[in-house]
């Protein structure tokens, strides 16, 4: 895409039209809200379906029932749902507000002046200050930072709160002193809002199925419209024509067949009860209840940021019961992105806590007094060490240990700062070097300042400055950073860090004794997640060190391979290491996510990590999460750089995992086909084993492409972990739409920052983790809470019930409406299938929306089979929701000839009664109406039964429904039935003195009861035999929590995690190369004092390629922010 | 059912109150409601609970239904054998009271029962025409046309539906019983639910408990043949019937419940032996969480 722009020329800008810059996520406005809403809402096939009923019912031929049976409850679903959409786009209306009219200063007139964000255009010049927001795309001109340089922190688009380098052009770098950036892209087209995709109406697996299910019931009602005109087709021309002299046939009316097709439509209408419109408000209606459970839930408060949890989306709770994969960001959402220094050994002795137990550990925090700290004055308070001997001995004077820490306080890329108040600030570009520069200071070592040319650090309260000579930069290859210093003793060390098993080789042969036993220590770190680097020094002669910076210049300056002979080089200095021992940097995880995580797993919820770090820092992660651990038999690591390269590695270990599984199960590989996937190819092996497979970025581009995704898919659903390092946004939607598409697996993505937007928007469900500052993910999400650990009540608890009420919703709703229309089906054959209602029109309209909503709607909000506690403690539980095993075609049908067998029995028991009846007096009771009421009032009381035997949790809410509804029904019915209302109504209540009649006759109660009990006795066998024989494991926990009511259970069992203590090693630092560059460059730092002019020289020697090359190396994580585009000024 | 209120006094495990107002107005209540912790009755189907409901079924059903077919029985029966108003609105420009093909159907035959005594003279059994319809209807659903005191003033204007032999207001003579309130046009107003039906004819009275009603003798039924019905193949009954507790003869409801009163018991005894064989499948001593 190119772009033609005059910076400050808006009259010239405005010819290319290009968006503006307001931020839109609304769905409607005032004016088109009822129209859009409506169109909407008709595209729900029920609703069109009852809006074609209605133009049905208004033709009098076929009518056969009068106009408010239908009008009545469509109404009032259309406007339900039209005010809880009006409210939901409400509220995303003042969210956009908020962003959109934040303030910013723009360049017009040539005057500075304030204008709301959503006015700037397309090549605005923008000034911008310390702390502001962004909200465009912006192109830096100038900044106040020498060299045009400026930091920004994208929290809002990836998360991460470091600061990222921006520099400016060098043509405009020159022109002012403030910030000022041009506004590049706008609107929709900024980068976020071209990462976050589009806002897709999400619906639950349970809608679709109800959605397929509707239109078999439709098919379903045309077959039954079809046999009873038939059936009056054949009635008219062999008995109705017996009785012409009595049924003459109306004008336009003189065929059988003709008669036959109205009485088709006639028995459309009537029979259009078995979908009743109010199955899906009340399915709105339940989740609206579950949502606000979600949202009062204490359990997912979190106090420290008072920030409960909230449900932004209402239509998705029983999905949360379903949930199979779970895509999960790192930083923020499973790690706090804080980094703390824990542990470290020095020359073979282990400094910090020793933690045997994690309850142990915690203990032991409480209990003991951090360490004073030496130079409490310049202590960072935030740090606590919680082991004496290492500050023992520092005053000791060990020279390993300060030697150990001059390293750390020295070999960084750290940025100091005094702020206004005198405190040392510690610019860090990674918060791992910030722990480990942190912990030098407050031990002691305070690193103070730097130049170019040198390091002034404060070693035990005296000042020191180092020359610094050379710098070793990181980079991904060499997994280590080294620099060269000259001491004030004239000195020259080298001091480096850096991935242990890189470090290790460097070694001096004299090392070996300290090196066994700090692999050791390094071991024990590793096995508590700690992310570790080795830490080593030499000692370098002047003559040695001088020829080596000769040939290093030399390389420099070279032409042609500069970057192998500087690696040469640097290979060439770092050996012959001394090691002085080891640190250990705790990336501090979020509270409790190695319980969920572990919890999740037994749920047999998969969890995949797409982060945007490294894969070292990915994987360290992994593992101090038990997503990974030694036990399991192989990790698959994918590297390739091209799409053959992918393949080839992903079909060696898909051979390797077969290979191996059928060693273990002696040949025999179980193959579970679950569905007839799209992909042919995909076949779920059930693998004995556990399995992870790591893929970078660069190769999941690769494997994303059509021919190899599928082998991708089917690796890694064979693992139980997948971990993805170094993804862009768009590839984290990928991925997640891939296994949507291919594993008809309903998927979660959770995270934090912008960057995980399009995965939550892609995701079936996504969860934002909100309180932070960032709020993208969040207002894109579905769901929101402070803690990564609420996703385990969220989904074992909160979305274990949805989907367990919303099943046995579902079920009794069908059962129900079958029940009560098919009645109308057997009369059929008994009135000449002349579309005669059997119940009371008045009947008909209350039925759906008075007598029987409310104790189902109760039983849907409030029922609970086991207890949360128990949902939490048996993660097992949550099966049945992924397998589906609740409500489905099979369960329908079960439903639905549960259903029919009770409109049977319904139906022909008071058929057989009233075939040959008389009252107490003589007086006749077999008559239609009677008939009516007495099949009305068994038909209430028989579902009543029902529901009562359905609902598990009786509150007292329940009991005031389902009694109250019996008690209503009555109520209306005397009342539609009494004099007073024929009197003013003649015509619309013919019933009258009906219930008084029919009501008082025992045989009619007769009736009622016999009904009652055959309806419900098989269903009362069916369950008991079921629960007795088959129990599931709800039923088992529901009987378990029935015996342990008495003696309260003991308190909750958590699972215990069980650290392995394998070794990993890793630079695992959220590292950048080129930082090492920029400082002996000088470039990010102001001029205090002049720099000696060889300086000079060599800043200006390095200035083009400096730039040059920190801008070819950012470009990975630049282009994570989606394709980077060139702009044209 | 078993019944268990299930109490919860347990007390939010959430973390402590962030001090400071803000953090307690977000903060949601702790109140039953809204943690979901209602007291609550949780039944389940054990083989104590549901076992006996089985047996209390079939030990009342099979006593209701032997009484209701003793009772049924008893009941001795001596055989023999509309709101809508179009097609039946109009006739010859005059609107037809009553309207309708209801109406129109109405059963006129009219019957008469004999005693034929020792002296060879019939004796005419008391018929009772009053009494037979519902006081809701007679009193309330149909009324007469306002007017004064000749019916047939008030029907003025109208005329009578095509099959009738005689006006609507020349049913009766009794005026308390003519017009729209006759009883016969009442019963047969209140339509049958099913083809087959039976309808209230008269009354027979016993006058004093020392005489039977119908002391046993040779009777004569003479019937004015008026509602024909061999065209579409119809048949008529005339049945003369006591009356019970229970209204009429009805052996289906009877026979229903013995039925069903045996299968709930036989499946109690079924469910009994199956619960016994595998209780110990069942056992929930063996679950742990």
């Amino acid at each position: 895409m190119e772009r033609i722009v005059k910076a400050n020329d808006r009259e010239y800008n405005e010819k290319f039209q290009y968006a503006d810059n307001r931020i839109h996520t609304s769905k409607y406005n005032i004016l088109t809200f009822l129209p859009i809403n409506l169109f909407e809402q008709f595209q729900r096939v029920a609703n069109a379906y009852f809006l074609c009923l209605l133009i049905l019912q208004l033709i009098p031929e076929i009518s056969s029932l009068t106009w408010f049976t239908t009008i009545v409850p469509l109404v009032l679903v259309i406007t339900m749902t039209a005010v809880k959409d009006a409210t939901d786009d409400y509220f995303r209306h003042k969210s956009d507000n908020q962003v959109n009219n934040r303030q910013s200063e723009v360049l017009i007139d040539s005057k500075l002046q304030n204008e709301k964000w959503m006015n700037v255009k397309v090549g605005d010049i923008i000034k911008l200050e310390n702390n502001q927001f962004v909200a465009a795309d912006l192109l830096l001109l100038s900044s106040s930072e020498p060299h045009g340089l400026c930091y920004v922190e994208t929290a809002e688009l990836d998360g991460e709160t470091n600061l990222k380098v921006r520099h400016a052009l060098s043509v405009t770098s020159e022109l002012g002193a403030d910030i000022n950036r041009l506004a590049r892209f706008d609107g929709p087209d900024t980068k976020l809002m071209q990462n976050s995709g589009k806002t897709k109406f999400k619906r639950t697996s349970i809608d679709r199925l109800m959605n397929t299910l509707v239109l078999w019931i439709f098919g379903f009602l045309i077959c039954l419209g079809i046999i009873l005109a038939i059936g009056n087709s054949i009635w008219e021309s062999q008995i109705g024509d017996q009785f012409r002299t009595f049924l003459f046939w109306n004008e336009g009316e003189k065929s059988s067949v003709f008669s036959g097709f109205l009485t088709f439509w006639s028995y459309i209408i009537i029979l259009n009860t078995v979908v009743p419109i109010s199955l899906y408000v009340s399915v709105e209606v339940i989740r609206l209840g579950h949502s606000y459970f979600i949202n009062w839930d204490r359990k997912m408060y979190y106090s420290r940021k008072a920030t409960p949890a909230e449900a932004r989306t209402t239509t998705l709770n029983e999905e949360l019961g379903q949930i199979e994969y779970i895509f999960s960001d790192k930083t923020g959402t499973l790690t706090q992105n804080i980094m703390t220094f824990k542990r470290c050994s020095i020359n073979g002795r282990i400094y910090g806590e020793v933690p045997d137990d994690l309850d142990q550990k915690t203990e032991i925090t409480q209990e003991k007094e951090p360490v004073d700290f030496l130079v409490k004055s310049q202590a960072d308070r935030e740090f606590q060490f919680f082991d004496h001997n290492l500050m023992e001995s520092i005053k000791m004077g060990d020279p390993k240990v300060h030697e150990f820490l001059r390293v750390l306080a020295l070999c960084h890329t750290v940025m100091s700062e005094e702020n206004s108040a005198g405190e040392l600030i510690y610019q860090v570009q990674s918060p791992d070097e910030g722990a480990l520069v942190t912990a030098a200071r407050n031990f002691g070592f305070i690193f103070k300042s730097r130049t170019p040319e040198t390091i002034t650090i404060e070693e035990l309260g005296t000042l020191v400055t180092y020359q610094l000579l050379a710098f070793l930069d990181f980079n991904n290859t060499r997994k280590r950073m080294s620099v060269i210093v000259r001491n004030p003793e004239g000195q020259i060390k080298l001091y480096s860090k850096g991935a242990d098993t890189i470090l290790f080789e460097k070694l001096h042969p004299s090392n070996e004794v300290l090196l066994s036993l700090t692999s050791d220590h390094l071991s024990e770190f590793a096995g508590e997640g700690l992310r570790t680097l080795a830490i080593a020094h030499r000692d370098l002669d002047d003559k040695y060190f001088k020829e080596w910076h000769k040939m290093l210049e030399d390389a420099n300056a070279a032409t042609e391979e500069r970057d192998e002979r500087i690696a040469g080089l640097y290979e060439e200095i770092e050996r012959d290491l001394t090691l002085l021992g080891a640190t250990a940097v705790e990336d501090k995880l979020q509270e409790g996510v190695i319980e969920t995580v572990t919890s999740l797993s037994l749920a047999n919820i998969k969890i995949w990590v797409l982060t945007g770090d490294k894969q070292e820092t990915a994987i360290n992660i992994g593992y101090a999460c038990n997503m990974l651990t030694d036990d399991m038999n192989d990790v698959f690591v994918i590297a390739g750089n091209n799409a053959v390269e992918v393949r080839e590695e992903l079909r060696k270990a898909k051979e390797n995992l077969s290979g191996q599984n059928r060693n273990v199960s002696n040949g025999h590989v179980v193959c579970e086909k679950k569905q007839q996937l799209e992909l042919d190819s995909i076949v779920e092996e059930t693998v004995t084993g556990d399995y992870a497979l790591i893929i970078n970025g660069h190769s999941l581009a690769h494997a994303l492409e059509s021919d190899v995704k599928s082998d991708l898919l089917e690796l890694a659903c064979m693992c139980k972990t997948v971990v993805c390092c170094r993804v862009t946004p768009l590839q984290k939607a990928q991925v997640v739409e891939l296994v949507k598409k291919y594993r008809n697996a309903v998927t979660l993505a959770i995270g934090d920052g912008a960057n995980d937007v399009s995965m939550i928007k892609s995701a079936h469900i996504g969860v934002g983790i909100s309180g932070q500052e960032g709020l993208q993910a969040v207002l894109a999400s579905d769901y929101s809470f402070a803690q990564f650990r609420y996703l385990q009540r969220l989904l074992l608890v909160h979305g274990r019930w949805s989907y367990f009420r919303m099943c046995k919703f579902l079920c009794y709703f069908f059962y129900k409406n079958f029940a009560f229309t098919l009645v109308h089906f057997w009369f059929g054959f008994f009135c000449g299938f002349s579309a005669q209602t059997v119940y009371d029109q008045w009947f008909i309209t209350l039925f759906n929306i008075v007598y029987t909503s409310l104790p189902v709607l109760a039983m849907g909000i409030f029922d609970q089979d086991v207890s949360d506690q128990n949902s939490m403690d048996c993660p097992q539980l949550y099966e049945p929701g992924q397998l589906n095993l609740l409500f489905n075609k099979r369960k329908f049908f079960i439903c639905v000839l549960h259903g029919i067998y009770t409109s049977l029995a319904l139906f022909f028991i008071p058929y057989g009664a009233f075939y040959n009846m008389a009252g107490e007096d003589g007086q006749h009771i077999a008559d239609y109406q009677s008939f009516a009421v007495t099949m009305a009032t068994s038909l209430v009381i028989v579902v009543s039964v029902q529901i009562a035997l359905d609902t598990s949790y009786w509150t007292f809410i329940n009991h005031v429904f389902i009694w109250g509804s019996i008690a209503i029904y009555f109520s209306i019915l005397f009342t539609m039935h009494s004099n007073g209302i024929f009197g003013i109504f003649p015509n619309q209540f013919p019933f009258v003195g009906n219930a008084r009649h029919s009501l008082t006759q025992k045989c009619i109660w007769l009736v009622i009861l016999l009904t009652t009990v055959a309806s419900v006795l098989p269903v009362v066998v069916f369950r008991f035999l079921k629960v007795n024989l088959y129990p599931t494991l709800s039923d088992q926990i529901r009987r378990w929590q029935k015996a342990q009511k008495k003696a309260r259970p003991p308190s909750s069992r958590r699972p215990r995690t069980r650290r392995s203590s394998s070794r990993r090693s890793g630079y695992a630092f959220a590292h950048q190369e080129g930082y090492g560059e920029l400082i002996t460059s000088g470039k990010n730092m102001r001029a205090k004092n002049p720099p000696p002019t060889s300086g000079l020289e060599k800043t200006h020697y390095n200035s083009t390629s400096w730039i040059e090359n920190l801008c070819k190396k950012t470009t990975d994580t630049v282009s994570s922010f989606g394709q980077d585009k060139t702009v044209k000024l | 059912m078993a019944m268990n209120y299930n109490a919860k006094d347990e007390v939010d495990g959430g973390p402590p109150c962030a001090p400071g107002g803000t953090a307690k107005t977000r903060r949601p209540d702790n109140t039953a409601f809204k943690q979901q912790r209602l007291p609550a009755w949780q039944p389940i189907l054990t083989a104590g609970t549901v076992l006996p409901i089985f047996f209390i079924i079939g030990l009342i059903f099979i006593p209701i239904g032997i009484g209701i077919f003793v009772t049924s029985n008893n009941i001795r029966e001596i055989e023999n054998p509309s709101k809508e108003c179009e097609p039946y609105r109009r006739n010859e420009d005059k609107p037809i009271a009553p309207c309708g093909a209801i109406a129109n159907s109405m059963f006129n035959d009219t019957l008469e029962l004999f005693l034929i005594g020792n002296d060879s003279y019939p004796v005419p059994i008391a018929l009772k025409k009053k009494g037979i319809a519902w006081w809701t209807d007679k009193n309330v659903k149909f009324r007469n046309p306002p007017g004064g005191d000749n019916l047939e003033e008030r029907f003025k204007g109208t005329t009578k539906p095509v099959n009738w032999l005689k006006p609507v207001y020349m049913l009766d003579s009794d005026p308390d019983n003519n017009g729209f309130i006759n009883e016969d046009f009442i019963v047969w107003m209140r339509t049958a639910a099913l083809p087959t039906f039976r309808k209230l004819y008269r009354l027979i009275e016993r006058k004093s408990d020392l005489h039977p009603t119908l002391p046993a003798g040779r009777y004569s039924l003479n019937i004015t043949y008026n509602y024909p019905v061999h065209y579409f193949d119809g048949r008529k009954r005339m049945i003369l019937s006591t009356i019970s507790w229970m209204g009429g003869k009805n052996p289906f409801l009877g026979i229903a419940y013995i039925a069903v009163g045996s299968i709930s018991f036989l499946l109690g005894v079924v469910l009994l032996v199956i619960n016994h064989k595998y209780r110990n499948s069942s056992n929930t001593a063996d679950i742990t969480i």
